[in-house]
């Protein structure tokens, strides 16, 4: 980063005192690191579509934020090609605390001193990159559950596909696509991966296919030896049917009846 | 206003007009009844009709032994404690003696010596006593009053740590609003720290829980609503402090903070014959309220009604698709009138 230039940094915190209460000190600290703000963002999603067309060096992120929080957001910002530097704000989330001391991620307890923001600031030029067991380790302790987006490159654009809205995850020979009502998504993830992660929301139909248990409408038997499936699971507001093994046939309709 | 010492749980000496008392008692003799039955009979067909000629006798004895115990209830306590004891033990013996005797003189009963019946009923109520007794010490005051403090001071951290620096953000460019805001903050600690034991009016409760919502208003802004319907109640309510406040908290944790457009928290809290119906209800977002930080706070809640009312006050929860609802149902008067 050429040392001439302003830090340039975003602001994201659900509220919006938080975010004042940061611009403060960070104009108090100016005088010993000048910095500039060049946005706020409300959530993970916000400062995600911020990030798309801005370049940030530094991103002060709450970690629990409603829509996406901070931990979730860190693990996207893998996504981009310059990821900016993350420094956690909390007020109180015990165990990301410990789980950050032993790791080395650098965060601020809100509220913050002037002081700790300067030597955070200072540091964050050598942000190591993100450590992705412990970002899904945090992700489970801070919102019980697995991340609410999943990510998406087309055409160098970056997509952000809620996982509430997939009906199937389908594997092929090298990808996976998510579909939802409105159309299908190319994903860089393995369905194994995907499967443990939501397995309170998807259920495996085959080998090769994920099904939301919300989205299954109803079975249909394959005619005659199908050596693709052993039946068929039908959706909710797509047309198009996915295979069931044997070996998925009986837990699957067990989940329709349930 | 009722001091720790006058839970019903944790004197030794039971509070006769409490249900929960009554019913433990009622189970107790019965259980002891059918067990008799078991010990006398040695045929299973036999055991049945047992119990029931048994019950016939110690039914009516033990309902009006219930009935003159709740008459004579703080006469009793004012006893010193043995005194007290004995002065049960003699009633009911006594009643025992008189019912067979008034048995006996309708033809009803054989069983030519009423002295049986009597120490029967004397055994039972030592019985009970001291099952009474070793339950209050369970309840011991200064056990309830530790464990009430503890389960009082749980304002969560989060909230404080956001409240402080929500008023830091405010001093610089509205430092009116931030002197209002610390105000409100330190009477919620002071309510969080008050003595466990005392009970306040409803409407001193409902004030504490519209500057907790000031609070979080701060932080949360329009997307916090709050709703309160206030149905025709005494305000002057004596009720168990800090019942509403941890319910607050919860339904903002839960129910509004998870979601980017918040929402709204409805409370009502109405008379129904001569119960208080108190029930908050907050948008389900699907963000897990089984978790268990929520189970922490409900489970103290019904632990404290347990205290302050034995079995006479409920905590209801009713999860639906679209909201969460918890309700708390107490007998409208002081714990010990």
């Amino acid at each position: 980063m050429p040392h001439a230039e302003l830090l340039r940094i975003l602001i994201v915190d659900d509220e919006p005192l938080a975010r004042n209460r940061l611009r403060e000190i960070l104009v108090d600290i100016a005088i010993q690191f000048p910095t500039e703000v060049v946005g706020e963002a409300g959530n993970g999603i916000a400062a995600l579509e911020f990030l798309r067309d801005h370049a940030v060096d530094v991103m002060l992120a709450d970690i629990r934020m409603p829509g996406m929080d901070g931990i979730e957001l860190a693990g996207h910002l893998g996504a981009f090609p310059a990821p900016p530097a993350i420094i956690f704000t909390t007020a109180y989330d015990n165990y990301a605390v410990q789980a950050f001391d032993l790791n080395a991620v650098d965060y601020l307890l809100k509220p913050v001193r002037a002081q700790r923001l300067l030597t955070a600031l200072q540091k964050a030029h050598a942000a190591p990159p993100a450590n992705h067991e412990l970002l899904a380790s945090l992700g489970r302790a801070v919102r019980g559950g697995g991340r609410t987006h999943l990510c998406c490159h087309e055409r160098g654009r970056l997509l952000l596909v809620p996982v509430g809205e997939v009906l199937y995850f389908k594997a092929d020979l090298k990808y996976v696509t998510a579909r939802t009502v409105d159309r299908e998504y190319l994903l860089d993830e393995s369905l194994t991966h995907l499967e443990s992660e939501y397995a309170e929301r998807f259920i495996r139909l085959h080998r090769a296919v994920l099904v939301a248990r919300t989205a299954l409408a109803g079975f249909e038997k394959a005619a005659g030896d199908d050596a693709e499936a052993y039946g068929w699971a039908l959706l909710r507001g797509v047309p198009e049917k996915l295979p069931v093994s044997r070996r998925q046939w009986v837990p699957a309709k067990a989940v329709m009846a349930g | 206003m009722a001091s720790i010492g006058h839970f019903p749980a944790t004197h030794p000496l039971p509070d006769w007009r409490n249900f929960g008392v009554m019913l433990r008692v009622l189970l107790g003799v019965n259980v002891m009844a059918l067990a008799a039955a078991l010990i006398q009979v040695p045929e299973p067909s036999g055991w049945v009709p047992r119990y029931v000629e048994m019950a016939a006798l110690v039914e009516p004895l033990l309902l009006l032994a219930l009935g003159l115990l709740a008459a004579v209830r703080d006469l009793l306590r004012r006893m010193p404690l043995g005194l007290g004891q004995l002065a049960v033990v003699m009633l009911v013996g006594g009643l025992a003696f008189a019912q067979n005797l008034f048995w006996q003189s309708l033809g009803f009963s054989d069983s030519g010596n009423a002295l049986r019946p009597a120490l029967l009923a004397v055994a039972a109520s030592v019985v009970l006593l001291g099952y009474f007794e070793l339950r209050a010490r369970a309840f011991s005051p200064a056990q309830a009053e530790a464990r009430l403090a503890a389960l009082n001071a749980r304002i969560r951290p989060h909230f404080l740590f956001n409240s402080l620096n929500a008023v830091l953000s405010l001093i610089r460019a509205r430092p009116q609003q931030a002197e209002a805001a610390l105000e409100s903050l330190s009477d919620l600690f002071r309510a969080a720290m008050r003595d466990p034991g005392e009970m306040i009016s409803l409407a001193d409760e409902i004030a504490l829980g519209e500057q907790y919502f000031e609070l979080e208003r701060l932080r949360l802004g329009e997307r916090l609503a709050v709703d309160w319907q206030i149905g025709s109640v005494s305000l002057n309510l004596p009720i168990p402090p800090l019942m509403l406040q941890p319910l607050l908290e919860n339904a903002v944790y839960h129910g509004i903070e998870p979601s980017p457009e918040g929402g709204t928290i409805r409370i009502s809290i109405e008379q129904r014959g001569d119960e208080l119906w108190i029930a908050i209800a907050n948008p389900a977002t699907g963000a897990q309220q089984h978790a268990s930080g929520n189970h922490i706070a409900i489970a103290n809640i019904r632990e404290r009604l347990a205290l302050y009312y034995d079995l006479e006050a409920r905590l209801e929860i009713e999860a639906g698709e679209q909201s969460y609802e918890v309700r708390i149902i107490l007998p409208c008067r002081t714990p010990n009138s």
